[in-house]
């Protein structure tokens, strides 16, 4: 079959299972448009209003489905509008591969029209990159990008294709052999011995904790994570992004560790004699201070990454290796275990925590965000996946939404990058098109990529958009309070009229102001088929409680002070 | 790392790493974005052909602490163009570093000091004039140095090094075994084919 470069993307992006691709045209591109065109019933195409939107969208459609996400985008300021995405996946390890136009190959290095080195630009960024410059290998290249970006550590792979190696024809036979990459091997098993050391450190730990990260969820290892824990009675803590990696209301699971965690989490990851850490990277918004950071504990840590063994913490076993194979490994022998007094003092913790918690105060007729967040968590049954973007409204709903299953939550970790929620909330709602969703947005975070609602209208995408409406870059005035005495520099904002806003979109929308709304929200939500808007205009100076200020010893939090203790 | 004690670890010495490496365009830079991504410090870089034509080699000389090289290794290991990779510092090896050394000789003092000072080492006088000559040198780093040392008092007026290629002694090498891939129409994946 004589099949064009950009007939042969398409006929390699089937093969790999796609069906739908966020993206932008433009002219370098335009010959892989051209060609879309004839595969339209097979993939669709989803046009966004900025490129960032795109690689969003890929990186919620992975998020949510664990496949590939894919974005594509014309030279130039098109690949640079992706870099935002593509770094916001790099960091939180999500598979996505990011299709771009180039200018002719015989152009290439003269400062074309809309000429960019886009390899150049995304190397630290991604995964791998290509630039095809022989339409021979275009097939294979392509096939090679998604094994890279879903195998191992998943992550961003960005390949760009110049107009002519798009125009090119050849005859197209798909490589069906299995890739063979001599440089690229990741890591599965682990080594008998280190499972021995590990479960020696387990059998000898009094004061044990489980630190479940994002890895657990990857590798779909919940059952595994939760034996674990059961058989050995040892309490859980997430990250972020472990969210939904243990069920939140299993007894055993605390919550989230680090800089917004429970301060049960923090207090007994400072107090434990053994962490496991399981598909986490000890980052440092949940460490705190490196050294003084878990004492007296000894440390396993997994992870597919040999490159984060003993990058940031040193640890007395590291393995690396796929989660669920390792402790697949693990479980045969290990033994049954309690640890009662360890965990009583855990809840002593948390009981202090609850007593703390602001939603048991008398908050008169205010609307805190705290509030919004815990009966959304409410009236969605617990059961939405909830989509959010940056700042103190992501860190809310961390702590006021539990999740019970795992990829419900889906939210910028590594790289915070605010813009996010909206994007990748309707990226996941195609993903997983039988869900409900919830894009969980700050008035501030909410800006940067609002022009998606209008590919939300154009794709009738049913994504429920929460603005929590402080008419602050809350999360940065709240630093400001703390640390740079209530100099509130560049933090309030004056906001579009959102509910006009949605209107000039053609989108439904409500504004909600006192708490008796909220259930009527969620149900106003449910009641259109397509998108909704609902503004929750939230308390002003709400403060996110607990907070490890950024470099101090983990357990020395600022504390919400007790009811008893005034306010 | 058991056995090792943490003094050990965190002292920083020079690491020697060898790296084979697909000859792609591009390959090169991406090593070297990711010393400076991680800021990692490069004390040498170099780079060169190997008996296969698909594969270079690189030996990256670092000053960083033993724990650090490990993680350098993994990030290297890590790259889809990387084939393999070995931290040779604590095995026997054999490292060279080229120097070619331009002195001033514009009296018969100074060229018949630099003709004995060369004799002391595995240098050699490969060009000579009434105003300059060129020495070249061959051999282990600190060598190299000691003889740049003598010679500056004479005056250098111009300095060139490759920077240090090294090889483990013995039969452990890096494994160059693999073939590229054949495409369609020929062409060696691995090739340079660049900008065509
Ligand atoms: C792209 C980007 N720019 C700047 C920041 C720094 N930042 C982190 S949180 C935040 C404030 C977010 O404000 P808003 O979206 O209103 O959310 P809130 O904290 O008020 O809930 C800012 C500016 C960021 N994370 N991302
Ligand atoms: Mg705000």
């Amino acid at each position: 079959m004589l099949l064009s470069g950009s007939e042969i993307v398409m006929e390699c992006l089937i093969r790999e299972g796609v069906n739908v691709i966020f993206g932008y045209p433009g002219g370098a591109i335009l010959p892989t448009y051209d060609a879309m065109w004839n595969y339209r019933d097979r993939i669709h195409h989803v046009l966004v209003r900025h490129e960032q939107g795109a690689s969003h969208m890929a990186d919620g459609y992975a998020r949510a489905t664990g496949k590939v996400g894919v974005c594509i985008a014309t030279s130039g300021p098109g690949a640079t509008n992706l870099v935002t995405g593509l770094a916001t996946a790099m960091m939180d390890s999500v598979p996505i591969v990011a299709i771009t136009g180039q200018v002719p190959r015989a152009a290439i290095g003269s400062d074309a029209f809309q000429e960019t080195d886009v390899t150049g630009v995304t190397l630290p960024v991604t995964k791998h990159n290509y630039l095809v410059s022989d339409i021979h290998e275009l097939a294979y290249t392509i096939k090679e990008a998604f094994h890279i970006a879903r195998s191992g550590r998943p992550g961003p792979v960005l390949i760009d294709i110049p107009k002519d190696v798009q125009t090119e024809k050849i005859e197209f036979v798909y490589p069906e052999e299995p890739i063979f990459l001599p440089g690229y091997n990741p890591s599965l098993a682990a080594d008998p011995v280190d499972i021995e050391n590990a479960l020696d450190l387990i059998r000898n730990a009094k004061r044990p904790i489980i630190l479940a990260g994002h890895g657990i969820i990857m590798s779909g290892a919940m059952q595994e994570l939760r034996e674990l824990a059961e058989r050995a009675q040892i309490p859980v803590t997430l990250t972020l992004l472990g969210k939904g990696a243990m069920p939140e209301s299993h007894p055993l699971t605390v919550g989230m560790m680090g800089m917004h965690g429970a301060a049960a989490c923090n207090y007994a990851i400072q107090e434990a004699d053994l962490l496991i850490a399981l598909g986490m990277r000890f980052d440092d918004r949940v460490t705190g201070n490196l050294k003084t950071y878990a004492p007296h504990a000894k440390k396993i840590h997994v992870d597919i990454d040999p490159s984060e063994i003993n990058k940031n913490v040193r640890v007395d076993v590291g393995i690396a290796g796929d989660v669920k194979t390792v402790l697949r490994q693990l479980l045969p022998d290990l033994p049954s275990k309690t640890h009662p007094e360890w965990i009583g003092r855990i809840r002593e913790w948390q009981e202090d925590g609850n007593e703390r918690d602001i939603l048991n105060y008398d908050n008169g007729e205010k609307l805190l965000g705290a509030r919004v967040i815990n009966d959304l968590w409410r009236y969605t049954g617990g059961e939405a996946i909830t989509v959010t973007d940056v700042g103190q409204h992501q860190m809310l709903e961390a702590q006021y939404y539990p999740h019970q299953r795992p990829a419900t939550m889906l939210t910028s970790g590594g790289l915070g990058t605010m813009g996010f929620g909206l994007p990748a909330a309707i990226g996941a709602k195609f993903g997983r098109p039988d869900e409900e969703v919830w894009a969980i947005v700050g008035d501030g975070g909410f800006q940067m990529t609002m022009c998606e609602l209008a590919t939300a209208v154009q794709e009738n995408v049913k994504v429920n958009i929460a603005i929590l409406n402080n008419a602050y870059l809350g999360m940065v005035r709240q630093w400001q309070e703390f640390f740079y005495e209530e100099r509130y520099q560049s933090t309030p904002m004056v906001n579009p009229d959102f509910c006009k806003l949605a209107e000039a979109y053609g989108i439904p929308s409500m504004r909600v102001t006192s708490r008796d709304q909220i259930e009527a929200s969620v149900a106003f939500a449910r009641s259109h088929s397509g998108p909704v808007l609902i503004e929750y205009v939230i308390e002003k100076e709400e403060i996110i409680y607990p907070m490890v200020p950024a470099g101090a010893d983990l357990h020395n939090m600022i504390r919400r002070p007790k009811p008893s203790e005034g306010k | 790392m058991s056995s090792e004690t943490t003094q050990n670890l965190q002292s920083t010495f020079k690491q020697t790493l060898l790296a084979l490496v697909e000859n792609k365009p591009g390959v090169l830079n991406r090593v070297a974005s990711l010393f400076r991504r991680r800021n990692f410090n490069v004390d040498s870089l170099t780079v060169g052909r190997t008996h296969k034509p698909h594969l270079s080699r690189m030996t990256i000389v670092v000053d960083v602490k033993r724990v650090d090289a490990r993680i350098i290794v993994a990030n290297l290991r890590k790259m889809v163009n990387v084939i393999d990779v070995q931290n040779i510092s604590e095995q026997p090896h054999i490292s060279r570093d080229l120097a070619l050394i331009k002195v001033r000789t514009n009296d018969p003092e100074s060229r018949n000091a630099v003709t004995t000072i060369c004799e002391h080492y595995p240098a050699r006088i490969v060009d000579i004039g009434t105003q300059v000559a060129i020495v070249e040198i061959t051999a282990r780093e600190d060598i190299v140095e000691e003889l740049i040392d003598e010679l500056r008092p004479i005056g250098i007026v111009e300095l060139v090094r490759t920077g240090v290629v090294a090889m483990g002694r013995g039969t452990r090498i890096l494994d160059s075994s693999y073939e590229p891939r054949v495409f369609a129409n020929g062409t060696q994946a691995g090739l340079e084919r660049y900008g065509v």
